[in-house]
């Protein structure tokens, strides 16, 4: 049996994000990092497979920088490295699914862990459409899973706080923070990591016509500045903050 | 442009954030309708005015959830542009109902302009992107960010059995602990850092939030530190996304990861002993005081109200 990753390489969330002609300015990235909540379906990625449910292999789609991410994640575990070299940054949601999910099936992966969004895109959508393409059960918001017999169980979040179920392959999981100890490469993963051969294969090896984005990415802007706020010194100007949220910005 | 709208939910009822969904919609013209997956909240989104129809839509499969089979069920009943709220579940639901539909979707909107532009924050917020795109389509609207449609609608509600194959089995559920709001459906919400010295002092917090009807939410330094501060209330890039009318942090230094989630707040309030604390840049109103001095005469103040 075989467990998929998807990691995605995003600017690291403590770098500056600079726009310029309308878009943010990659080159002027710091620092490119695995995105937060894959690192914690990497770590149950290996968890699992400690766990004897199969190989792990570790799928990224991206430019040629985000191979480091694939080579990190053998140097802690991962069997082996899928690598799709492409720019995603305007892909639509179908675009980017369609190219994971035939990787998945290329791979013959049974159960897939990603995050629950990336740090860049911030939107959710991957895991969800992914799975609905692969045929896959869906399990969102996953902060633990384990092997039970022949099937998984999980805690997720819900609406009233948390849930374990249970799900049989093929099955995916979103994951969100997870209070576990993310591991690190010692030198000996890291050797054996160097060994370790990255598949690299474009879409079309794969049998995917992307097409044209649905979703055109007009610009891309830094935030709207807030005019600058008012700071009072002391507790003694609580009863003016106060009567200012009641009359000036009327919120309470 | 025909629009389904998948309503929120909460417990048996209907999430106010519906009310927000019918409202943009309507600037988008064309038939609304709602879809209340296992029927909940049907009657209330008949009220909603600007709504069309209203489906009631019931099936065994809506007794957990379970995105897959939820959204194989609704996808039938989906016609034209599909809107959902943003939150975890809306944004599955979008996510699966768009690949089934072979439509694309677009998560967390906060703006949608003339010629279907929509704006969202990316980057945790650092950054802003504007795409165009065509009907249909599928978005999800970020809460409090559209204005919401009045009541005195009089949709007619009508009943479809649908159901998909559930493969996710719910074996336990785990309550939160205690019975306070969820920050994430909280329209104030008061978060308290590690300047809060120990969680027993979020009682000063709850405090607070008890008077106002407040959510409490949390740093992550503090849910880190303190067992007694659950996950789910940390606010911020590895916590919830949040975006109240009013946002008080109090012994919260403001870092870049905790601004992610909650920098879009309408109004924000800062109380903390260091004038030089970076949560001062976000902030409305910014008190530089030890909460052990502010909170007091906060609870007193809003007290009188
Ligand atoms: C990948 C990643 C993801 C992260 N995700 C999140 C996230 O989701 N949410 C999050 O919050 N953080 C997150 N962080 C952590 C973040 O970087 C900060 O460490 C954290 O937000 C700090 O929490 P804090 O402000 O409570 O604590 P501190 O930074 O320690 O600040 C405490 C503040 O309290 C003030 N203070 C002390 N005593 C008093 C008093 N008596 N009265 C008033 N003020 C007082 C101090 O002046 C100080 O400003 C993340 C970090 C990383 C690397
Ligand atoms: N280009 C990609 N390569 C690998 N995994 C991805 C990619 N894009 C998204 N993912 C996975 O899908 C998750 C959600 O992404 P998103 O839908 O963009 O928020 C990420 O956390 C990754 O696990």
């Amino acid at each position: 049996m075989t467990i998929a990753v998807l990691l995605k390489q995003v600017p690291d969330t403590t770098a500056k994000i600079a726009v310029s002609g309308g878009r943010v300015d990659q080159l002027s990235v710091s620092k490119w990092s695995t995105s937060p909540y894959d690192e914690y379906a990497l770590e149950y990625a290996l968890k699992l497979k400690e766990a004897g449910a199969g190989n792990l292999v570790a799928i990224t789609c991206g430019p040629q920088r985000a191979s480091k991410m694939l080579t990190d994640a053998a140097a802690v575990g991962a069997d082996s490295m899928l690598h799709i070299l492409a720019d995603t940054s305007e892909m639509d949601s179908e675009q980017i699914q369609s190219i994971l999910a035939a990787a998945i099936r290329h791979c013959e992966a049974e159960i897939v862990l990603c995050g629950k969004q990336a740090a860049d895109t911030n939107s959710g959508s991957t895991g969800p459409g992914v799975a609905s393409r692969i045929g896959a059960a869906c399990v969102g918001m996953v902060s633990e899973v384990e092997v039970e017999g022949g099937s998984f169980s999980a805690l997720r979040a819900s609406s009233s706080g948390n849930e374990r179920v249970s799900v049989s392959k093929p099955c995916l999981f979103t994951f969100d923070k997870a209070a576990t100890e993310l591991r690190r490469p010692n030198v000996k993963g890291i050797m054996m990591a160097k060994r370790k051969v990255i598949e690299t294969v474009s879409p079309q090896d794969l049998g995917v016509e992307i097409g044209d984005s649905k979703v055109n990415i007009e610009s891309q802007n830094s935030p709207p500045e807030k005019p600058p706020g008012q700071k009072f010194e002391g507790a003694e100007s609580v009863p003016i903050v106060v009567l200012k949220l009641r009359e000036e910005a009327n919120v309470i | 442009m025909e629009i389904t709208i998948i309503a929120e939910t909460s417990g048996d009822g209907l999430h106010p954030v519906t009310g927000q969904l019918v409202g943009a919609a309507g600037s988008l013209g064309g038939p609304i309708t709602v879809l209340c997956p296992g029927g909940r909240g049907a009657s209330e989104a008949s009220d909603i005015s600007g709504v069309s129809k209203v489906i009631s839509l019931e099936g065994d499969c809506f007794a957990s959830f379970d995105s897959g089979a939820w959204s194989s069920a609704m996808a039938s009943c989906s016609q034209g542009t599909v809107i959902a709220s943003s939150s975890p579940r809306g944004r599955e639901l979008g996510a699966q109902i768009a690949s089934k539909m072979g439509i694309p979707v677009v998560q967390d909107v906060t703006v949608i302009e003339d010629g279907l532009m929509l704006t969202r924050p990316v980057y945790s917020g650092k950054a802003v992107e504007t795409s165009s795109v065509s009907p249909p389509f599928v978005v999800t609207l970020r809460q409090n960010a559209f204005e919401e449609a009045e009541n005195g609608g009089n949709a007619e509600v009508v009943t479809v059995n649908n159901t998909s194959e559930v493969s996710i089995a719910v074996k336990e559920a785990i309550a939160k602990a205690g019975e306070r709001m969820d920050v994430s459906e909280a329209d104030i919400i008061i978060s308290g850092g590690r300047g809060m010295g120990n969680p027993s002092n979020f009682s000063h917090l709850n405090d607070v939030a008890d008077i106002i009807g407040a959510a409490v939410g949390a740093s992550r330094a503090a849910v880190d530190s303190w067992e007694e501060i659950p996950h789910s209330m940390q606010v911020g890039q590895t916590g919830k996304t949040v975006n109240p009318t009013l946002y008080i942090a109090v012994g919260i230094s403001g870092a870049i990861q905790h601004l992610a989630g909650m920098r879009s707040s309408k109004y924000i309030v800062a109380i903390n002993k260091d004038p030089d604390a970076p949560i001062f840049g976000v902030a409305d109103y910014g008190i530089v005081a030890t909460w052990e001095d502010a909170l007091p005469s906060l609870k007193e103040e809003l007290g009188k109200l």
